[in-house]
């Protein structure tokens, strides 16, 4: 039983392990930051499914790459893109979308496990790709996702507004004037980017606890629309930060430790969110005048 | 009044159609419809399902082709969209969990064509402020949007259209599913707004009660014709019985209109939308 528990949390030399992986929990912060502003739109946009399929053909890209010895993380951007892009166009309305979503996730799957089958490398760089590799990925490609990272920070904060107005009222956003369908494409492009690059630290299979799981938590407990990015990333930093922490000493994957930390703060959040729509502290202000 | 001076600006039409026509294949909507809209003036569009009415709203807003004729706003052609329109569209509660509350949803109306962040400066949040205000809508300013009820939502939407100070108000059904008491409301807000500001408003129904006493002038659409004239002038049986070729009985009664015998899918004004046809079909 003591080995089980040594297995997931060890702290044994922490300090020397902690310094050589700090380049991934730089990254991984980054990521977190990445994850938790764009989760707010994957949310308004309703496109949480869409992130579960561009991350299968992102897989599918990254194991395509890794069979012909290609660069793993141009792969996998390759692919999500392809995805995103697919979606995007094709997809404009909710259910047209799914369905394309749901036609896309399973071929892009099936896809990565062949070329998986087909590489002869090491399995630890097959099984990384579903379930996430920061700790082994390597400098120059550590650089690439940071840089992949700001891009898609950058382009975020440049169209935050607007895309807010066309994701939550795209009717009216249309009638003043703003380019909502391209606001869409160029969204599911940052989403593809953001994709790739959360793959490389959950992995495809649970790519949702980074991109979705910390702006569902944010909304349940705020409606702001600076506070509920602000608390999407703190939730994704933390997650994923807290998740290579604790995931140092044991020599298990990452990923069970960000997803288990990013849930339990949903949890807590909706638990905080129900409390106050009970006692309807909502920020109506008391009745004050009768209404005539 | 055909030539326009320069002094004559604020007479200028906002929305002026002329010659237009919309057809899906060899079924007409409308044909050479001709209409300037001026500041200031209530323009009622009313008439059945399948009939072209919201066809008219996406023309105006750039979202459908007109087959033939010009459609233009404040002396241009129009574009995809304007920030001189304020529009108000049919009720449709907001997404539980978005995150903003009513009042970014109105900032939104101000500012939201800007890039950044969603940061409101002290001018915009004192035009925001003072839309809620008008609207009666400052106690729940705070409140996240989509837990507010249709009836607040949609007093919301319009604090929205109107924060943006526009030349023209397009109202899409804004007060379906509302209740009597918030149909009276609303059109209100919209009516008193024009007045203030001079808003040309093209208000799109299938119920012309509620607004009755506002509208200037009627846009009828049916059978694939159109009238336009005040309320008195069109709503008449001898009018609208030519429009729908059968004959229909017009009644006024307590300053209510009630249009009897249309034909199936034309039906009473105040039950239309449960058919599901046009009533076009030959």
């Amino acid at each position: 039983m003591d080995d089980f528990w040594s297995q997931i949390f060890g702290f044994t030399d922490y300090g020397e392990l902690l310094m050589l992986v700090r380049n991934s929990i730089f990254a991984g912060a980054i990521l977190g930051v990445v994850g938790g502003l764009i989760g707010t739109f994957v949310m308004t946009r309703d496109l949480a499914f869409a992130v579960h399929g561009v991350s299968e053909l992102s897989f599918a890209g990254a194991s395509a790459a890794l069979l012909f010895g290609a660069n793993v993380v141009v792969g996998s951007v390759a692919g999500s893109l392809l995805a995103a892009i697919l979606i995007g166009v094709l997809g404009s309305r909710a259910k047209e979308r799914n369905s394309i979503i749901a036609v896309i996730m399973p071929f892009g799957l099936g896809l990565g496990i062949l070329f998986l089958a087909l590489y002869k490398g090491r399995s630890a760089n097959k099984f990384g790709l579903l379930t996430g590799q920061i700790v082994s990925v390597d400098n120059p490609q550590l650089s690439t996702l940071i840089a992949i990272s700001v891009v898609v920070i950058l382009g975020l904060l440049l169209i935050w507004r607007p895309l807010s107005f066309a994701s939550v009222d795209a009717d009216v956003a249309r009638a003043r004037g703003l380019p909502v369908g391209t606001l869409g494409i160029v969204f599911m492009i940052l989403l593809g980017l953001a994709t790739a690059v959360a793959i490389q630290i959950v992995g495809a299979l649970l790519v949702l606890s980074l991109l979705v799981t910390p702006a569902a938590a944010a909304m349940r407990v705020t409606a702001s629309p600076l506070l509920t990015p602000l608390l999407s990333v703190i939730f994704a930093v933390v997650s994923v930060v807290g998740g290579i922490m604790l995931a140092l000493g044991g020599g298990l994957p990452i990923s069970p430790y960000v997803t288990t930390i990013s849930f339990l703060i949903y949890v807590v959040c909706r638990i905080v969110g129900s409390r106050r729509t009970r006692t309807g502290n909502n920020g109506r202000l008391p009745v004050h005048t009768l209404e005539s | 009044m055909t030539a326009m001076t320069p002094g004559a600006v604020a007479s200028d039409p906002v929305l002026s159609l002329s010659g237009a026509t919309l057809a899906f294949g060899d079924r007409t909507l409308w044909r050479g419809l001709n209409l300037d809209v001026r500041p200031g003036e209530f323009l009622a569009v009313l008439g059945p399902n399948g009939t072209g009415k919201t066809s008219l709203l996406k023309s105006i807003l750039g979202q459908q082709r007109l087959t033939s004729g010009n459609i233009s706003l404040l002396g241009a052609p129009v574009g995809r969209g304007s920030r001189a329109i304020g529009y108000i569209p049919q009720q449709q509660l907001l997404e539980q969990g978005t995150p903003l509350r009513a009042r970014d949803l109105v900032a939104l109306g101000v500012n939201g064509h800007r890039w950044g962040l969603p940061l409101v400066s002290k001018e915009v949040q004192a035009r925001v402020d003072a839309a809620l205000e008008s609207v009666g809508a400052s106690d729940y300013a705070k409140v996240p949007v989509a837990t507010l009820s249709g009836g607040e939502q949609q007093r919301i939407r319009v604090a929205q259209a109107i924060a943006g100070d526009p030349r023209l108000l397009l109202c899409d059904e804004p007060l379906l599913s509302l209740d009597l008491h918030h149909q009276r409301a609303i059109s209100e807000l919209i009516d008193a707004q024009r007045k203030a500001t001079g808003a040309a408003v093209v208000f799109v129904t299938h119920d012309v009660n509620p607004i009755l006493g506002m509208v200037d002038r009627v846009l009828y659409l049916a059978g694939g014709r159109f009238q336009i004239g005040t309320p008195d002038e069109v709503l008449r049986s001898e009018v609208l019985s030519f429009m729908y070729d059968t004959p229909v009985e017009v009644i006024r009664s307590r300053g209510r209109v009630v249009v009897l015998g249309a034909p199936e899918g034309y039906g009473v004004h105040d039950h239309l939308e449960h058919h599901g046809g046009t009533g076009l079909e030959p």
